[in-house]
């Protein structure tokens, strides 16, 4: 009895970090299965194993229309958002101005603000402003709430690189430019990247400003939601099971390139 | 780019040189002349802008006033890539991201020099550390680091090299041997070296000149000898090295010597050695030029009798002595320890003397115990 309480009380913590492992990719994994479910009408019951949904991902009608429409608003959004909010994280990060305070509160707002009021007052925006809701205004409504989150890791990127480099290029006769250029984009460059990745995956992952703003427009989460209430396909988790492994592939390929980066 | 600001040459001229932060003027009216190929010192402690002094000459610092020139060229607003000068940072910020080769060749490559292996090569023997030219900064060590600062500023051959204490992060051997190695590599290559530092030390054992500075001003500039023998205000007697200052006051006033009342004994002291302005006067004696004797003994000299020992600290090559005066005040006594004679206890009563002409007088209303707390803190 006392050694098996011992034996708990040690390996406690591993006990811990495997229920809360098993409680993060239980969904997960229950995606990935299902993407090989031999399903008729809807995905919710295992009727046997297929390679077929892997082997024809397209094979839903509409899904490869919505994921394109969903990785091209990605990468334009991303692409705009990540200049943009880049330059600001500059500009709040290094230089004092009037209003900074201010700026930097209402940086904040768009991730603090509930999306679904978002959503709505930008369609009420839109339609006011005599735009028709499609592609265009799902890429303005995700570069604005894209924005926030790059200012936020591009600034902390910034607020830890040391003054005193950018000052030492120049005293090594680098001018603004190429003080710029050899000096700060490189290392700042990991905050950038990240904050394009983060970017990115908040933009494909967008359902509820995107279904107040799309039109006709349709996307990969707005295609699951809609396909959802009349049985999804297995297709949406072959792609879902997908996106996955990518995001997972690059965080170690990330990894690997930092540690070979620290030996050499 | 080699246009006349960056490849000036001469001596570093600051003229009224001020800085102030709002109300709080740092640098206050500064005025210098640096020698072409000196090695001069900014000494003083934290807070007394000899660091804003240093970032005003490298351009990361606009003077609020006054002027900056090396030979007859003006660099006063000058943009710190087009100045003749080079800077040794405080934490050597080496660029994390660049090779050792990289960093040393980034002042070549950026003045459009095409060929910089053979000169980054001759730099880096110089330092002893050509076989890291591939390494990257964070692999280095503090010291090796610190090689690599100087590397990358000297190779560039500035009219000025600036050394914002430059070797503060290192372990006191290790500074102690990289003070030798730049005083040598000072002399190689012949350049001008200004180095802030607050310890006098170091100061002391680098610089041909040192600049005592203390609250943007320069309290007195020369030699370390001329610094340590005729200090002219309490701060600099305080501050560099120990000192014994008494109050007293002048009773006559002889063509080569004052003769002066110190608690009813009367002295000697040089006149030329003396900045007293009245009849007030502190007198200093520094520690190692005081003998001290068993009371009694005959003596020769400035004599003060009536000491008690107040406390024996015996640190092999010498002996530190407190002494208790009958007028309070505590003395301390530095004894070489080559005379075979065994050290005097705490308690004995003993006499002081020593030869007048190691005397020196300040004025008596300073204050005495100025520069005396602020030794060895931190820099910012």
């Amino acid at each position: 009895m006392r050694k098996a309480t011992r034996w708990f009380s040690r390996n406690l913590i591993r006990i811990y970090a495997v229920l809360g492992f098993t409680y993060l990719f239980i969904p997960v994994l229950y995606t990935f299965a299902f993407s090989f479910n031999n399903s008729v009408k809807s995905n919710l019951v295992w009727r046997g194993f297929t390679w077929n949904n892997w082997r024809n991902p397209c094979g839903a009608p509409d899904i490869c229309n919505a994921l394109g429409n969903s990785l091209k608003i990605g990468v334009i959004a991303t692409f705009i958002a990540t200049i943009l909010g880049t330059l600001i994280a500059f500009a709040l990060g290094r230089y004092a101005f009037k209003g900074k305070g201010i700026v930097n509160m209402l940086i904040f707002l768009p991730m603090a603000t509930p999306e679904l009021v978002l959503g709505a007052s930008l369609l009420t925006m839109f339609l006011n402003f005599g735009f028709n809701p499609g592609f265009l205004t799902i890429v303005i409504a995700h570069v604005m709430f894209c924005i926030s989150f790059v200012v936020v890791t591009v600034k902390a990127r910034i607020a830890s690189l040391d003054p005193r480099l950018e000052q030492a290029a120049m005293d090594l006769y680098a001018d603004e430019r190429e003080t710029f250029r050899r000096i700060t984009l490189p290392l700042v460059a990991p905050g950038i990247a990240g904050a394009a990745l983060l970017a990115f995956s908040l933009s494909f992952d967008d359902f509820i400003i995107t279904n107040f703003n799309s039109g006709n427009v349709n996307t990969f989460p707005k295609f699951v939601y809609i396909s959802a209430e009349r049985g999804l396909p297995p297709q949406a988790n072959v792609i879902g099971s997908s996106m996955f492994f990518i995001a997972l592939i690059v965080v170690l390929l990330g990894q690997v390139v930092q540690r070979r980066r620290k030996v050499s | 780019m080699g246009d006349a600001s960056t490849s000036a040459k001469g001596d570093l001229k600051l003229s009224n040189l001020t800085k102030s932060f709002g109300d709080f003027v740092a640098v206050d009216n500064l005025d210098l002349v640096i020698p072409e190929g000196s090695f001069f010192a900014l000494l003083g402690p934290s807070g007394c802008g000899k660091t804003t002094t240093l970032r005003m000459i490298a351009g990361l610092e606009e003077p609020t006033a006054g002027s900056i020139h090396v030979g007859s060229t003006d660099i006063t607003y000058e943009r710190p890539y087009k100045r003749p000068v080079n800077t040794v940072f405080q934490n050597y910020a080496l660029f994390p991201h660049l090779s050792i080769f990289e960093n040393v060749a980034f002042g070549l490559r950026r003045r459009g020099i095409k060929d910089v292996k053979e000169q980054v090569d001759k730099v880096l023997d110089l330092v002893e550390l050509p076989h890291l030219a591939e390494r990257k900064p964070n692999q280095l060590s503090g010291g090796q680091q610190q090689r690599i600062a100087v590397a990358r500023a000297i190779v560039n051959r500035p009219a000025l090299l600036l050394l914002d204490e430059p070797l503060g992060a290192l372990d006191l051997k290790l500074r102690r041997q990289m003070q030798i190695e730049l005083k040598w590599i000072q002399t190689e290559i012949g350049l001008t070296f200004v180095h802030v530092t607050h310890d006098q030390e170091e100061a002391m054992t680098m610089a041909d000149t040192i600049a005592v500075m203390n609250e943007g001003r320069i309290e007195q500039m020369g030699s370390p000898a001329d610094l340590y023998d005729n200090p002219k205000t309490t701060f600099v007697a305080n501050f560099l090295g120990q000192s014994n200052l008494i109050k007293g006051s002048i009773e006559s006033n002889g063509a080569e010597s004052l003769v002066v009342n110190l608690f009813g004994q009367k002295i000697g002291v040089p006149r030329a050695r003396s900045s007293a302005k009245d009849s007030s006067i502190l007198v200093g004696i520094r520690p190692e030029k005081l003998r001290i004797l068993p009371e009694g003994e005959s003596t020769h000299g400035n004599i003060l009798p009536g000491g008690v020992i107040s406390d024996v600290s015996y640190i092999g090559v010498s002996t530190q002595y407190q002494v208790e005066m009958p007028w309070g005040q505590e003395l301390m006594v530095f004894e070489q320890n080559d005379d075979g004679i065994a050290p005097l206890d705490k308690g004995d009563r003993v006499t002081l003397s020593w030869e007048p002409i190691f005397t020196f007088g300040l004025d008596g209303r300073e204050d005495a115990t100025a520069g005396s707390e602020v030794h060895v803190d931190e820099e910012e």
